[in-house]
């Protein structure tokens, strides 16, 4: 039963760890990688700022 | 906990991007203006090359700088200043707060393995962080001056993302995992982007001086550790804070 609850637990846990990643990766890839042309203009300067490969 | 992790790196994330925004302005932005008027022609890099002397062609384009750059943007229609200018601030944030989300994740994965996060960790995981998602990748594609000489795109944000992720997934290992089995395969990860090689360009051709470029590359990755620095150690202190 303990061990039922503490797998649950930490299986619960993963799953909110992939949740964020995914969040973290897809605003990244959204604000530095995307290749709309209004996407790119507004994130222009940041983009080179941070070193992601722009044009 | 999905609710703490996005919290804590939402704050986090925000006071990092507004940092990065602060350091940008400071010691960046002036490059990327500089670098756009030799791309759209307004400076020409062998004009200033001839100038009499060492001292004059270092002076130059900066003496040109604002007037140009004003002109360009009136003549092409572009955003105003301070549109652009408010875009870089959204945008540092969104970036920071993804690598924040990044971050807050991985300390979630570590704790599942019992190991405590706090300030300290966080340091030394956003120094980590710096050198996965900037440092590496700048490796083989240096952040790019506008106007610089580059391969195709796609090749690249391909080769970046794959940077990012061996180096990340290495020095993870490389701290944590047990074992020379583990520890040569870290090395290996780290060492793989290199070995494959980024994208690059058939011939270089780019306008700008190369001195404007270096200055470009070193800040960004200069400013880049000291915000990755400040965004671990604060994400590492709220994790802490949250979870005892």
């Amino acid at each position: 039963m303990t061990t039922n609850t503490q797998a649950t637990a930490k299986s619960s846990a993963l799953l909110s760890v992939l949740f964020v990643a995914l969040l973290g990766g897809t605003i990244l890839f959204v604000a530095g990688h995307a290749q709309s042309a209004a996407l790119h203009d507004a994130a222009h300067d940041v983009r080179h700022a941070t070193g992601f490969p722009c044009h | 906990m999905i609710q703490r992790m996005v919290t804590s790196a939402l704050i986090a994330g925000f006071v990092a991007g507004l940092l990065a925004a602060l350091l940008h302005f400071a010691f960046v932005q002036q490059y990327i203006l500089l670098g756009e008027q030799y791309e759209s022609g307004a400076l020409t890099h062998f004009d200033a090359a001839h100038s009499t002397s060492d001292h004059g062609a270092m002076t130059a384009p900066s003496e040109g700088d604002d007037h140009a750059a004003q002109s360009h943007d009136d003549d092409a229609g572009e955003a105003s200043p301070l549109v652009r200018n408010s875009l870089t601030v959204v945008f540092a944030g969104l970036i920071y707060v993804a690598y924040a989300l990044l971050l807050t994740a991985g300390f979630g994965l570590a704790q599942s393995f019992g190991i405590a996060i706090t300030a300290r960790e966080g340091l030394l995981w956003g120094i980590a962080g710096f050198v996965s998602f900037q440092l590496a990748p700048a490796l083989g594609l240096a952040p790019e001056l506008p106007g610089t000489i580059a391969a195709d795109l796609t090749a690249r944000q391909i080769w970046w993302w794959g940077t990012a992720l061996a180096t990340g997934t290495g020095l993870a290992l490389l701290a944590y995992g047990r074992g020379y089995l583990v520890w040569g395969a870290a090395v290996l990860l780290l060492a793989a982007p290199h070995i494959i090689g980024a994208p690059l360009p058939d011939g270089f051709w780019g306008v700008a001086p190369p001195e404007v470029g270096a200055m470009f590359s070193a800040r960004v990755l200069g400013t880049a550790l000291v915000v990755w620095a400040v965004l671990g150690w604060l994400a590492g202190r709220l994790w802490s804070q949250e979870n005892t």
